[in-house]
This record gives structure tokens, sequence and C-alpha cells, in this order.
């Protein structure tokens, strides 16, 4: 078995409400200095060791990240 | 910071630099310009333009917003509409949206739009940005939004790709919607394999103003103060003008432009419910003198409308926006369809003030030019010009093209082959299951898995929502008085007859205004086709245009307003002509509206009013059971149209109808399910003894109505239609002791097999 | 003498209009409150009403709760005054301390708005009065994150005290069968509102202000709720 983190993000250059939220709201809570907030998921997988690369890439891109407005990133993760 | 160098090295490329390199090649092949509207934007400037120029003018003039393909047809509307009719019209075609007068002292403006490429890209964002689209279109005109619907169109409903468009779709409008606080009061749900590749996602929204409140968008007054607000300005959506910033044009990834971006937008319902409260204050405190909101081509489009509606000159400090990415140039800026923005002109001594109700509402807004006599658009970047323009030649003296029109070589094969051929159940077993059949099939099943995902409640003014024939919003408080909309589109019909299918769909949205006691009074359009450059498709485009236009004219109301979506296609493919049609109706008092449900009173009488003849071309039914399209779509009589209304409206008037259900795809059989189920209440019906009882429960002949009528109305209202010529037939009673729908001689379903059938469909398929 | 109820405006809040129309329906008078103001404006009780604050992005009411008006919200509430939280009011309330528990996401996944069966389960709070103990009502739900949970002391000990307010009836409805689910949201115990241990303060995800009058709801169910805290107020 093998641990496996997968962690997407919205692309740069797409609008973020929700980090934007969340950015907006700090310095009305008394937190200064941060000027920027960006939310993204974070996916941790189980995954057998015969589960190559390129499946977990292709599990990735074709489900767990829309490729079309989010980044994505697999790594993975020593036991 | 990388890839963000702009072409000439570095440079901005400026009117004088223009001026004097004539010869710098332009990608506006790229930009989809053709050799011929490239030279004449030369010709119009006297120069080659500069790059923000040539963004502009690139997506000014592109179909989507210029309309140069049906620009010549959609003349036909203006011509065709009598001064009877322009008299109800505050503001017409050509405004953000139509707005009229719907009595005591209250405006209403409504439009449709869509949304269908970038829902087929990103469902969810696609459909979500739609909705925002239209919102702000009606806030343009100062009214509040009031309640929004959704025409939506997919492939087959068991189809894969339908399983992920569909869901993103509902999920979008729902997320979008319910968060900016806009009741979803309809709108429809239809699946044909056409648009599997191709979805139809149209938006509707009405608003409400008291009259004197119409704000155009006009810049008048030289001196007024440019303001823009909302949202900040990003990358969103300006994936063709990434080119200008690449120094190859191909926009290679390893050149030093930067790349071909998405051009999905990410909408922020709350940043646009903050916006709505943020402009209702504007507007009430006077603070607004003309208003645009950001749409396709954004700035572009909001600064050179603005402008040409005003004293025909504006002056634009580009530097001034705020941005959401870094090194944008004027160009992206210029063309971003960054969403939830606003552009508004305001006197000199108001600019505090609007400073003022913007920060309380966390708004960001700054001011970026202002209103001049020169007849010019001129945009400013850190102090150098770069785009000089006569507004007008970007907004409205885009081309015009008179595109060959020819009916289809197999329009006359698809009439010719006509339903009578197939075969139909007869026995009442076959009956029986062809009933159940095409109540579960996806067309006629219950949509409630879609709009259960729609907040229908909030603002508590919502009288009917669907599954109800039209949707219904009480207005003002006091009186009860209320609009309803609904809108209709059978493509199938339009497919076989474009001129007949386009007043069907208008036909369709009038009844099911009428049938809830509304008087039908305006009409805004979606036309969805296919490409322009194929004659057929043309063909079709003209023929629903004058189709419609008649029609409206027959009935005397008009079309305020309309949108039209082209290269609605897969391959060459192109989906069934769509012209969604929506009708507005009000009503005086809503408190007198009628629902669908039977049941409400003890003892009613179950009538069909109109003529039911052998008609199924097109029909729901030869598309289930036999996947068969041909033949004639039913016949359009306007004129008994009218009649039905009027009957209906004075029923309701007088209180002599307590249900009422419009006729339309899957016949009497359809409309009678719909009715028990609704009501929770079953019914007995018998038919006529001399008719054929599959051609009275199937057949979709038009200019029909289901009503309950209480018992002890029921000779006064059959007295009323026998006087005004309008046919009916006894068909049944009320049964609220049965739970069943009991046809005589042909079959008895009980509501809950009933309800299983209709209910389960779409769970089954989505869930 | 009338009472004058506070109905809270946060950026997003979308149903306050609602409220304010329900409290005008029972003849009190409904006083607007401001999300940025640390002032209830004497009020006699405050509805925190349903909405997208912040548009709720980082978790319903998370950010709300932190609002100037939510400051004065909690300590009136420790003084004894009544407190409706509808919906996102009702989060509001969950991340501000004065109820025990979270909303999170419906078991089923999307935004559901549906006409709902609820059982009256506790007609002792402040805002209950005027129901029979039993009585079912049926009033809108609409929400995405509609799905009560709280660790299971805290059950025990809303069960053992009788603060579990309203619960959804889950058998009245075939149509509910097809969402493979038994109850609209998979809320636990098939809680739909619990009140605090005083019963001044109550959270609920369904809308009884939008269940004012059967011309624009689906029934005049959720008047009780107004005319409960009238009563209470007007007693006082």
């Amino acid at each position: 078995m093998a641990r496996v983190v997968v962690d997407v993000m919205p692309k740069q250059e797409i609008l973020d409400p929700q980090g934007q939220a969340v950015a907006r709201a700090l310095p009305r809570l008394g937190f200064d200095g941060v000027t920027s907030v960006r939310q993204g998921k974070h996916f941790e997988l189980e995954v057998d060791d015969d589960v190559d690369d390129a499946t977990l890439a292709k599990i990735a891109e074709t489900f767990l990240a829309n490729p079309v407005i989010e980044d994505w990133v697999v790594r993975r993760v020593d036991a | 910071m990388t890839s963000t160098q702009p072409a000439l090295g570095g440079r901005i490329d400026t009117v004088e630099h223009a001026a004097a390199t004539p010869d710098h090649p332009q990608p506006y092949r790229e930009l989809g310009l053709k050799d011929d509207e490239y030279a004449r934007i030369r010709d119009i400037l006297g120069r080659r333009p500069t790059d923000a120029e040539l963004a502009m003018y690139s997506v000014m003039w592109s179909e989507h917003c210029s309309y140069k393909s049906s620009k010549a047809h959609l003349r036909y509307f203006g011509e065709t509409t009598t001064d009877e009719m322009r008299a109800k019209m505050l503001a017409g075609i050509g405004e953000n949206a139509g707005v009229v007068d719907i009595g005591d002292g209250w405006a209403v403006t409504f439009k449709v739009e869509s949304h269908n490429h970038p829902s087929y890209v990103e469902p969810h964002q696609g459909a979500a940005t739609g909705v925002g689209g239209i919102v702000r279109d009606i806030l343009a005109m100062g009214a509040r939004p009031l309640a929004v619907l959704d025409p939506l169109r997919f492939g087959p409903a068991d189809a894969p790709d339908t399983k992920r468009v569909l869901p993103g779709v509902v999920a979008g409008i729902g997320g979008y919607g319910n968060c900016l606080g806009l009741p979803n009061i309809g709108g429809e749900v239809v699946f044909d394999p056409s648009y599997a590749g191709n979805p139809l996602v149209n938006a509707l929204c009405v608003g409400a103003m008291r009259v004197e409140d119409l704000h155009l968008a006009h810049a008048s007054g030289v001196g007024n103060k440019v303001m823009l607000f909302g949202a900040r300005t990003g990358l969103d959506g300006i994936g063709g003008v990434s080119v200008l910033a690449s120094e190859t044009f191909a926009g290679d990834e390893a050149g030093g432009g930067r790349k071909k971006l998405p051009s999905v937008q990410v909408g922020d319902p709350f940043t646009e419910k903050v916006l709505i409260e943020c402009c209702l204050e504007l507007f009430r405190s006077g603070l607004v003198v003309g208003i645009q909101d950001l749409g396709g081509a954004g700035l572009s489009c909001a600064t050179s409308e603005l402008a040409s509606a005003g004293e025909g000159g504006m002056r634009v400090e580009l530097d001034r926006v705020p941005l959401r990415a870094e090194g944008m140039t004027p160009a992206e800026i210029l063309s971003s369809e960054s969403q939830e923005r606003m552009c508004a002109v305001v006197r000199p001594d108001d600019v505090e003030a609007f400073l003022r109700v913007c920060a309380k509402w966390d708004v960001i807004a700054v001011e970026i030019g202002e209103v001049t006599d020169t007849g010019r658009l001129q945009v400013h970047w850190h102090g150098e010009t770069v785009v000089d323009v006569p507004p007008r030649t970007v907004a409205h003296e885009g081309p015009v093209y008179e595109r060959p029109v020819e009916r289809p070589a197999d329009q006359d094969a698809l009439v010719a082959d006509g339903p009578e051929r197939l075969a139909r159940p007869s026995t009442p077993g076959e009956l029986r299951e062809t009933l159940l059949r095409m109540v579960a099939s996806p067309n006629l099943a219950s949509r409630r898995w879609v709009t259960e995902q729609y907040d229908r409640y909030v603002r508590g003014n919502t009288v009917l929502a669907q599954p109800a024939d039209s949707g219904m919003v009480r207005i003002d408080e006091e009186t009860g008085r209320g609009v309803a909309v609904a809108t209709d589109c059978n493509g199938r019909y339009v497919k076989l007859d474009p001129y007949q299918g386009a007043q069907l769909a208008l036909a369709e949205a009038y009844r099911n205004v009428a049938v809830t006691g509304a008087v039908p009074l305006a009409v805004t359009n979606c036309l969805n086709f296919g490409s322009p450059e194929d004659p057929g498709v043309m063909w079709q485009f003209q023929q629903a245009v004058r189709g419609l236009a008649d029609g409206c004219r027959e009935l005397g109301i008009p079309v305020t307003g309309g949108n039209v979506s082209f290269y609605n296609q897969t391959g060459g493919t192109a989906i069934l002509p769509t012209p969604v049609v929506g009708v507005l109706g009000v009503i005086d008092d809503v408190r007198r509206r009628v629902p669908a449900g039977i049941g409400a009173e003890a003892g009613e009488t179950l009538l069909l009013l109109g003529d039911t003849r052998d008609e199924f071309g097109g029909s729901e039914w030869a598309h289930v059971v036999h996947g068969h399209l041909g033949g004639r779509p039913p016949a359009v009589d306007l004129a008994r149209e009218k009649l039905l209304a009027e009957v209906l409206v004075a029923g309701s008037r007088d209180g002599m109808v307590s249900a009422a259900h419009d006729l339309s795809e899957g016949g009497l059989a359809q409309a009678l399910v719909e009715a028990a189920l609704a009501g929770q209440t079953g019914c007995r019906v018998v038919l006529p003894a001399d008719v054929d009882p599959f051609v009275w429960l199937f057949a979709e002949s038009a200019g029909r109505a289901l009503v309950a009528i209480p018992r002890s109305e029921e000779l006064r209202f059959t007295d009323m239609c026998s006087a005004r010529g309008l046919p009916w037939t006894r068909i049944g009673v009320v049964d609220p002791a049965s739970k069943a729908l009991e046809i005589q001689d042909v079959a008895t379903v009980d509501l809950a097999e009933l309800r299983a059938a209709w209910e389960g469909t779409l769970p089954a398929l989505f869930d | 003498m009338t009472a004058r109820i506070g109905v809270i405006t946060f950026p997003g809040t979308l149903d306050d209009i609602d409220a304010a129309r329900a409290v005008r329906s029972v003849d009190a008078e409904p006083v607007a409150l401001w999300h940025a103001d640390a002032d209830l404006r004497g009020v006699d009780a405050v509805i925190v009403p349903g909405g997208f604050s912040y548009g709720d992005y980082l978790r319903a009411g998370a950010i709300a709760r932190f609002a100037p008006v939510m400051t004065e919200v909690v300590r009136a509430a420790r003084r004894g005054m009544p407190v409706l939280g509808i919906c996102n009011g009702f989060q509001i309330l969950c991340e501000s301390g004065l109820l025990p528990g979270a909303l999170v996401r419906n078991a089923g996944l999307h935004f559901v708005c549906r006409d709902q069966w609820l059982r009256v389960e506790n007609n002792e709070t402040v805002w209950t009065t005027r129901y029979d103990a039993g009585a079912e009502i049926l009033v809108p739900l609409k929400n995405m994150e509609g799905r009560y949970v709280a660790d299971p002391a805290t059950l025990d000990e809303l069960e053992g005290e009788g603060r579990v307010v309203f619960r959804y009836l889950v058998d009245g409805d075939a149509s509910q069968r097809y969402l493979g689910i038994d109850s609209p949201n998979g809320a636990l115990n098939h809680i739909a509102g619990i009140a605090d241990a005083r019963g001044r303060v109550v959270g609920l995800m369904p809308h009884p202000e939008h269940a004012i009058d059967a011309l624009t709801g689906p029934s005049d169910d959720g008047l009780g709720m107004f005319l409960s805290v009238l009563d209470a107020l007007v007693a006082a």
C-alpha cells in the first residue's frame, strides 16, 4: 500500500470567490498582512503498490480535477 | 514575472505607433475577422487599428455581439409591430431588455439569453454565469430582478455525456441563482439526440420597477463621470484576444506570449447579490444617469454602447481599472469577460455619494473616465492613447450579411414521411401501456429532480412555480398585481415547418400564461439555430422569424427583445431549430391565479376546450414509441388561441375555473395525469362515444386546455364558451374519493402507479 | 403595545424581507439590523434569517459569526433575549456557539427545495407555544448544507432535555424514496430544529417565514412561530 496525495487548486487566472471571501474576512477579524488566499481541495488516496503513476495521473486529470478550471499535483507520500 | 510581455517587444501599441507602422501585420483572422472586415476597420480609422482597437472591433463585430447574420431578418420584427402593440412598450429592441407597462405605475422587463457553448465546455460555470449575465441585463434597466426561468435542452437522457452535462448545468443554475436570492419559477428540460454535442442553456430573467425609474443606457451629459464597479477585471473569457499578446500570432506554448487562456468564466453569486442591492440603492438615491452591464465583450461593449447612446463621446483611463491578474494589456482589459461588473454614468457632484453607497456594500468602484462631446471613444493607457474610434462604428455599425437562404433539399421528404404509417395502440391494454410509457418518458416525466435544486420561495412572492404551466410572481403586495411567464418551444415541430413551428411555440407559451389566469402582454425570444453559413439553417431561421413575428402581430402582443445563438451544431449536424419563445402576462390580482391541480373544490366537472384532431406529426408519441420525426406539425389557429385565452382569463376573473392545464406534448392523457397528480385527486373520464380514444388521448392538436369547473359554475361557463364560439366537451368528473385516473373503457391507473412512473425516471437516470 | 423584532442583514442574506414580512403579518414591528453595526437598536427579539452570508464560501455561517452585530446577539441571547435562526441563521447560531452541533452538506449532495412535513416536538420554547405538542406542519425546506450533526453526547443531551424542537417527518412523501435516503438531508435523528437549554434560542433549517400565507407558500403553518414569540414578548 502507498499513500498518494492529490492537491487540486483553481488555476491561477481563474476567479476563486471562496478564497477571496476568506481573504476579505481576515482583516475584519484583525488578521492583517494576508494579501491573497486561494482555496482548493486535498485528497488522500490509499493505493495498492501496483497502481502506477500514469494511472494516478489519469485519476487526477479525469476525475478529481476539472482540467478546464483547475490545476493539480499528484505526489506519493512515504508511509 | 514571465510570459506577460505584450507584443511589440514590451511596447504597448498606441494610436501614434499604429499610424507610424501601417504595415505591421495583425492577427485579425485569428480574431475571427474576415479580410473585408479588417479592410473596413482600416478605412473607418484611416490607419491600421491598434491591438486594443482590433480587440474591440473583433469582439463587437462577432456574430454574438453584432447579429451580423440575423440583423437583416430581425428587422421583420420591427416591421410587423403595429402602433397598438408598440403602445404597451416603454423600451424595446436595442435596449438591454424590453420594458412593458403592466398598469398601476409598474413597468416590467424581461429577457432570455443563451449560454450554450460555455455550458458544454464547463456545465456548472457556464450555466451559472448565464444566470448572472441575464440578471445584470435586467438590473441595467433599473429594475429589481424578480425571478429566473431556465429553458434547457440536452442530448438523449440516457447518453453518458448527458450525465455529465445535465447535473452540472442544474447545479450551476441552482448554485448561482439560489445564492443570488432569486426564485426560479419555471423553464423547460427537453431531451433530443440533436443536442448531444451542443446543449442549449437559455436563461430568462424578469424584473420590475416603477415606470418613473426606468434607466436607459444613455451616457448623456458632457462632463459626467464613467464609473466601473463590481468585481475586479481578470483574464476571464479572453482566450481569443490572447493571440495579441503572443509574439507569434499562433500563440505557441514556447513563445513569449501568454498562451491560450481558458475561456471559462467563474461566477461569484455573492458578489452579484451585493451588486444588485448596491445598484438598487444607487437607483433609489438618484445617483445614476445611465447604466450598462458588462457581459460578453466586457468593457469594449459597455463603453462603446454607452458612448453611442449618449452625446457620442467618451474618454476612458484604462489604467484605473481594478485588475485581478498582473500584466494585463489594454486589449485584454477591454475584452475581459470577468463577471459581476457594471458601468454607470454619474454626475460629477454625485461621485462622492456614489462611492459611499458602493463602500457600504463593500463593492469596489472607480471613476474610469468621462462623457465628452468629441464624437470619439478615446481610451488612454498610462497617458498614451490606445483607442480612438467613432463609438457607433464599434457598437452599431458592424457588418451586415445577407446570407444565402435555401429550403433544404430533404425537407419535402421529411414532410412526406408522415406518422400515418406508424402502428397505433388500439386495445385497452395497449392504451394503458402506452399511457404509462409516455408518462415515464424523459420529455414528459416529472422535472422534480431538476427543479428541487432551485429555490422557488425566496423573496416570498412566488405564487406559481414549476410544474405549473407558467411561473407567477406577485409584484405589488398591496394590490396583488403580478406577472406570469412561460417559455416554450418544440424543436421537432420547428424542424418540420419552421414558420408554423415558431407559431406553435408562441401559441403554447401564450396559452400557458392564459391558463393561469394572466393576460398575455409581451414576447421575448432566444433563437437557437445551427450555422448561419448553411443556407438550410438560414431558411429555418428566416421562416421561424417570420412565423413568430406574424404570429405576434395576429395576437397583438409585441416582441420586446430577443437573442440569437448560431453555430449550435455537432460537426456538420445542426440542432433542431429551437426558437424558444417567452411570453409575459399580467394578472391584476394574483389571488385569482388558476392552478393546474384538480380537486380544490368539492365536485368539479372536467371540460376539454378546443378541437382535437388526428395530429401526430412531430408528436411525443411518435418520438417515444417509434423514434419517428416526419409529416406536418399540428395546425395552428391563432384566432382560436386568442379566444381560448380570453375565455380562460374571464373564467378566472369570474371565479368559474378551479383548475386549468394546457394541452401540449403528450396530449390529453399527459394533461390528465399531471392535473390529477398535482391535485392529488382522482377523476373519472368518459370520452365521447364516437371518437378514437388513441387520438383523443395522445394527439397534440394546439389551442386546447383542460379545465376543472365547480359544478355550480358549469352551466355559466359552458354558456360563455358556446356564446363565444369556443368548442367544449364534457369529458369527466373529479372524484375526491378516488385515488385513480379512470378512463372509461380504456384503463384505470392508480395515482400511486402513475406517480411512480412519472417521478421515477429522472432520479433513476441522474442520481 | 407590540413587539419590536430585529431582522439581521449580512451581505448575502436573502430571506430578510421574508422574515420582516412574517413579523409584520403578526402585527409586530420588524427592525432592520445591519451586520456591521454593533447595535441591536433596542429590539425585543432577533431573527437571523436565511441566505448565503458572505457567500458561505468557507463554511456556512463561519464568517458571519464574527460580524459586529453577532457579538451583540450572543450577549443579548445570554441574557435571555429570544433569538430565532432560520436556515443560514441556524448555521450561524451553531458557529457562534449559541446552539450545539453543526450543519453539513445534504446526504444527497444536492441543494434541496421542497415542501417538508415537520413534527413539533417541543411546544414550550418561546418560539413554539402556539403549536400543539406533536403537531404536524408543512413548511418549505431549501438548503445545501442542512444535515444536522452532533457528537453522541450532545445528541443524548438534546434528546434527554427535550431540546429537539422540530423533526422531519420521513414517511409522508413517497417521492422521497427515490432519493435513496429516508430524510431530505440525512440529519441525525431527523433533527430539523433545536433549542438552547432555556428554550429561548431556537434554530431550524426549514423556513417558517415562507409559510405564512397559502398564496405564496405551501401553508400558513409557519405563522405560529411568530405568534408564539409575540405572546411571550407582549406578556413580559
